[in-house]
């Protein structure tokens, strides 16, 4: 796209929640001329095939996002910690079928 | 079967034709969008929308086929009648012109199905009932989004103010024949099958005039001549074009089967 349509029709991105009660994941991004657009070309591009039961639109320029640099500060303390991981029981069969 | 039996199954097959001719024919035009859309957004918007009025098309011919019941099918009212013999809207067949032509006259007719179905989604016939209901649903959002587009043209610059509304002036003398009314329409309103199309005629130009109001447009003169005679068969000379690429492929190979 030219330097002007990137303007007219900025990026956004999609998320669309799967089902009642899940999280809403990240299915795409799109170019769209705003809001209500960018809904719709939603629906248009990535709920097809039943995708779900809801969406949003972000512009793109409004997510803050980590650097690749950051990936040590921000995610290496983790892998020693394996207590914060809750492994170390059974989990009730009930549970399980909740999730 | 007495006459009068006779007389309703053929105003029904009538009826669903004329639903399903303009939906194939108004689907056929949208389709020449495929690849060359303004953006990949609104290609894929309107190939969704194609294929949406050509599901529907092709849900109303089957029924029709069962109702006719001599063992024509689907294909045959699509693929192997002449345009004498196709009842769409002159509106439907309309070359798809510019971007604004093709968005101005999905409006209209979607704006027009929508209060047309919204009284059909009522019919007493269950299996009609059932298909109205379901294409309704992609009615209202063909509707939302020619609408969003009527707006976001008539209220941008000056050239796609221009653009939306020459293509307004030139699909209106299209217009008048969405509400007339005959003997099929007439028998179908009787059996509890059918629209009275006067009924909703004022809150659709409402529905217009305020959509244009909120879009900066000129509303043309609601009174100026209109075409009539699609429901006759009688057509522009662009229905011919577009049958013979749309008929072109089952013609050559009438025994063509996908099994």
């Amino acid at each position: 796209m030219s330097k002007n349509n990137e303007q007219e029709w900025p990026l956004w991105e999609v998320f669309y929640q799967p089902k009642n009660g899940k999280p809403y994941e990240h299915a795409g991004s799109l170019h769209a001329t705003d809001a209500e657009n960018a809904l719709q070309n939603a629906r248009d591009v990535y709920a097809r095939r039943n995708e779900g039961i809801g969406i949003w639109v972000v512009p793109s320029n409004q997510i803050t996002a980590s650097t690749p640099e950051d990936m040590g500060p921000f995610f290496d303390p983790a892998s020693d910690k394996p207590y914060r991981h809750p492994q170390f029981y059974s989990v009730p069969r009930a549970v399980k079928k909740r999730s | 079967m007495s006459t009068e039996t006779l007389t309703k199954n053929d105003a029904f097959i009538t009826y669903l034709l004329r639903l399903a001719d303009d939906r194939l024919i108004l689907g056929q035009r949208m389709a020449e969008w495929c690849g060359h859309g303004p953006v990949l957004e609104e290609d894929l918007a309107m190939a969704n929308m194609s294929l949406d009025l050509i599901g529907h098309a092709s849900a109303l011919y089957t029924y029709a086929s069962e109702l006719e019941g001599s063992g024509l099918d689907d294909d045959y009212f699509a693929y192997f009648r002449d345009d004498y013999e196709f009842t769409n809207l002159q509106l439907c067949e309309l070359p798809k012109g510019d971007f604004a032509f093709t968005m101005a006259r999905q409006f209209l007719f979607s704006s027009f199905s929508y209060f047309q179905y919204q009284i059909l989604k009522n019919a007493t016939d269950e299996q009609f009932k059932g298909m109205i209901n379901k294409h309704l649903k992609e009615i209202k959002y063909h509707l939302r989004h020619s609408r969003d587009w009527v707006l976001r043209l008539g209220d941008g610059t000056e050239e796609s103010h221009k653009r939306i509304q020459d293509a307004f002036d030139e699909l209106w003398m299209y217009i008048g024949e969405f509400f007339h009314s005959d003997e099929i329409d007439e028998i179908m309103l009787r059996e509890g099958n059918g629209a009275d199309l006067s009924s909703f005629k004022d809150e659709w130009k409402t529905m217009i005039e305020e959509t244009f109001k909120e879009a900066t447009l000129t509303v043309p003169d609601w009174d100026q001549f209109m075409m009539t005679g699609s429901r006759k068969g009688m057509h522009t000379e662009h229905l011919g074009h577009i049958l013979t690429q749309l008929q072109f492929l089952r013609r050559s190979h009438p025994d063509a089967d996908w099994k």
